[in-house]
């Protein structure tokens, strides 16, 4: 049970350095964090006690496998994280060229 | 961008075809051990994105790089779509994603129908995909520093 | 038929990726590929309703059901799925046949037309999917593609609304994510049907109300719900025209409103408290969207306001009908009411998808957006005043245009359910709705303006050709719209959509068969 606490403690990490933090980059960092996390604890959603990698192999008869649906799944939530990252740091380093500063505070011309 | 120091680039030298082949047997490998297409692509562009780092950005000519990946990306993603859609055409049964090719004894290289042909297609679509993510940002990098 | 449901995310797929490999050499290949494609794949959902088949269960691989286990995709394409993907498809070949002209004003147009084409591939497969993690790619796709698509053209507030919108869109999917993880651990399965039987049978458990409540803040983001509507006025007035055409009208109602629907009525049991938040939350975002965007002067700031309250309506009339069947009422009535809310879901996006091609007809000509200094272009753009005036009076609610009926089957619905604050606060609402719209036409169209349009070195006049098709054929299908209340039109189109919620427990004993 201490691991999953744990898993949801990393993402509040993740979600405090969205909303409080200055820089763009460190919101960037933030955002990767709480997806690390989620990621994190699908897996361990998946653990059996003694279980071993879920392969087919000649004498899968008698062996006991962890879930293999979880590791699909953050497989996928894997790749998505990585094209969510690579278009946030695409337009942070444009929005460097046109504003000259990755402070939040100064990037306000959209207002009302 | 500068490349690095003489120690790094021999290193370099030797190290990334082991990586590029390493990438390639876990790819090939992906029914039989973990891994698969994401993990391998992953590992093989890395291999081609150390190359760029250690020698510097001058020596090739990036713009035609980045147009040859983004292309090869594509068609790895358009043979995907074809091989999954050859079962919605053939067999009169039409189900798209179907496992057509004869599945063989577990353990073997060549088994499990059309699953390496899938892991292939993904690992060449994700080792494409991030050189190309890659050379967009060096590109747009070395423009503005000019 | 049953080989047709892939195609709807098979075809977008393989066009994206043909025009990012063809469209660098031939740049009209894009153009005309996507609009053909989007032609293609209205005419196929028209025909798969004019058939009346409607339900196709579709596993993909071909994998049967073992023992009673589901272990295929599921792709499910019932009433309410071909509901949606008709607005989906309609809506999106106008936008890709209005940017045929409008594109041409911005660089690299092939990457436009691939974005564009994956955001429809991920629109449709949200729709059509039966799994709950499947879901989750497709919506993936399509918001991707939506970010890069909002900073398209690389000015300063397009790169900051696309920022803002990024890192709260993928906070809300991480939420979503989450909660996906909760619910396999408490039901073992991610086949929708299947958690909905589980769920059936071992009751509602405090883990599954939790999932629950993140679930709706997850996808009240997506859909623009107030507290969670602080990305859509940036993200929706910087974008390119058709982009907020296709972002307002259909992306969160596909990604938004849908995914609340299918959830909250086919896989959850309806309770009274999640009915209570869910309405309480569609009426805050109806006042709270019109209050806002009255005093704008700026005219896609002011329409993208308008999205926020008119998909108020929409949740409003569900929550009445959700809130009906939870005390066990009268199930006409809340058929009715949901009825209502999906009609009025259509009008919106043929409207609100009007309206935003028509300010980027303003736009394009006069490069002005700010309405303190538009006027007068009445004589010179008679198109687009014609069809800019057809969808105000829609939005505002006069018969004999398509919002007038949708509007009054909400406030019907909530009189008869003795609601009766709710159905002032929408007559309300549609007075300060025709307000903020005789506005916008009195100060863009019909005021006599400093600037002297013939003086300035663009010379305005009507926009081109593609456009003005786009434009003439959403303002017809307002008002042909207004026959989907005829009782023979309504029985083939809307009310396979309303069984769909109304039986809501019975969604796992059609798709699994037992």
């Amino acid at each position: 049970m201490t691991v999953y606490l744990l898993c949801i403690a990393l993402f509040l990490v993740g979600l405090y350095g969205v909303l409080a933090k200055r820089n763009l980059i460190k919101i960037v960092i933030g955002l990767a964090i709480m997806e690390y996390s989620v990621n994190l604890f699908l897996i361990l959603i998946g653990y059996v006690r003694g279980g071993t990698a879920p392969i087919i192999s000649a004498d899968a008869a008698k062996r006991i496998f962890v879930d293999p649906l979880p590791q699909a799944m953050v497989l996928t939530a894997i790749v998505i994280g990585l094209a969510t990252t690579a278009l946030l740091l695409a337009i942070a380093i444009r929005l460097y060229r046109k504003y000259d500063t990755f402070d939040i505070r100064e990037i306000k011309k959209l207002k009302g | 961008m500068k490349g690095m120091t003489v120690i790094v680039q021999k290193v370099t030298q030797i190290m990334c075809g082991i990586i590029f082949l390493y990438g390639i047997y876990i790819i090939v490998h992906g029914h039989l051990t973990p891994g698969g297409g994401f993990a391998g692509g992953t590992i093989v562009a890395g291999s081609f994105i150390l190359l760029i780092i250690a020698f510097s950005s001058e020596f090739l000519a990036l713009k035609k790089e980045e147009t040859g990946s983004s292309i090869l990306e594509s068609s790895a993603i358009l043979i995907f779509l074809v091989v999954a859609s050859i079962g919605l055409l053939l067999g009169g049964i039409g189900i798209f994603f179907i496992n057509f090719l004869p599945k063989g004894t577990i353990g073997n290289l060549i088994s499990a129908g059309i699953i390496p042909i899938f892991n292939i297609a993904v690992g060449i679509e994700v080792a494409a995909a991030l050189l190309t993510i890659f050379l967009a940002l060096l590109i747009y990098r070395d423009e503005v520093i000019k | 038929m049953d080989w047709s449901v892939p195609l709807f995310v098979v075809v977008p797929l393989g066009a994206a990726f043909l025009t990012a490999i063809f469209g660098n050499a031939a740049q009209a290949f894009g153009r005309f590929f996507t609009s053909l494609m989007l032609a293609f794949l209205s005419g196929l959902t028209l025909y798969l309703v004019s058939t009346g088949n409607t339900l196709m269960v579709y596993q993909v691989g071909g994998h049967e059901l073992f023992g009673k286990i589901p272990i295929a995709i599921y792709m499910v394409l019932d009433g309410l799925s071909i509901y949606l993907l008709l607005i989906i498809n309609i809506i999106g070949f106008f936008s890709a046949f209005y940017s045929i002209s409008y594109i041409k004003k911005y660089t690299s147009e092939h990457y436009y037309y691939t974005l564009f084409c994956l955001m429809v591939a991920g629109m449709n497969g949200v729709v059509l999917s039966g799994d709950i993690f499947n879901l989750y790619v497709f919506l993936e796709m399509a918001a991707i593609s939506s970010y890069a698509l909002v900073a398209f053209g690389i000015e300063r507030e397009e790169l900051e609304a696309s920022f803002k919108y990024q890192v709260l869109g993928g906070t809300s999917s991480l939420f979503i994510l989450l909660s996906i993880g909760l619910l396999y651990w408490s039901t073992s399965t991610l086949n929708i049907a299947d958690i909905s039987r589980v769920i059936q049978e071992n009751g509602s458990s405090e883990l599954i109300t939790f999932v629950g409540i993140i679930l709706l803040t997850g996808f009240g983001l997506k859909a623009a719900m107030i507290p969670f509507h602080a990305w859509l006025p940036d993200a929706h007035s910087s974008a390119p025209s058709p982009i907020s055409s296709m972002l307002s009208g259909v992306l969160i109602k596909a990604i938004g409103a849908y995914v609340i629907l299918r959830l909250f009525f086919n896989m959850f049991v309806i309770s009274y408290n999640i009915s209570l938040v869910i309405t309480v939350i569609g009426t805050i975002s109806m006042v709270i969207g019109v209050l806002l965007a009255i005093g704008q002067w700026d005219i896609k700031r002011l329409l993208a306001y308008h999205s926020i309250s008119q998909m108020g309506y929409v949740v409003l009339g569900v929550g009445i009908g959700m809130l009906v069947l939870a005390k066990g009422g009268d199930r006409s009535l809340a058929a009715f009411s949901i009825g209502g809310g999906l009609y009025h879901l259509f009008n919106h996006a043929v409207f609100k998808g009007l309206l935003f091609l028509n300010a980027g007809a303003v736009e394009y000509e006069t490069g002005i957006r700010d309405m303190q200094r538009l006027g007068g272009l009445a004589s010179r753009m008679p198109i687009t005043t014609s069809t800019s005036l057809s969808a105000s009076m829609s939005i505002s609610g006069i018969p004999p245009f398509n919002g007038f009926f949708s509007k009054l089957i909400i406030i019907i619905a909530a009189i008869q359910a003795h609601y009766y604050v709710l159905a002032i606060l929408a007559v309300f609402v549609s007075i300060i709705t025709l307000a903020s719209f005789l506005k916008v036409q009195r100060f863009t169209f019909f005021n006599k303006s400093e600037e002297n349009w013939n003086l300035k070195d663009v010379y305005v006049r009507e926009v081109p050709f593609s456009m003005c098709f786009s434009m003439i054929c959403l303002a017809v299908l307002c008002l042909v719209l207004s026959v989907l209340i005829v009782p023979s039109v309504r029985d083939i189109i809307l009310t396979p959509a309303v069984n769909v919620l109304l039986d809501s427990a019975r969604y796992s004993t059609t798709i699994l068969g037992y």
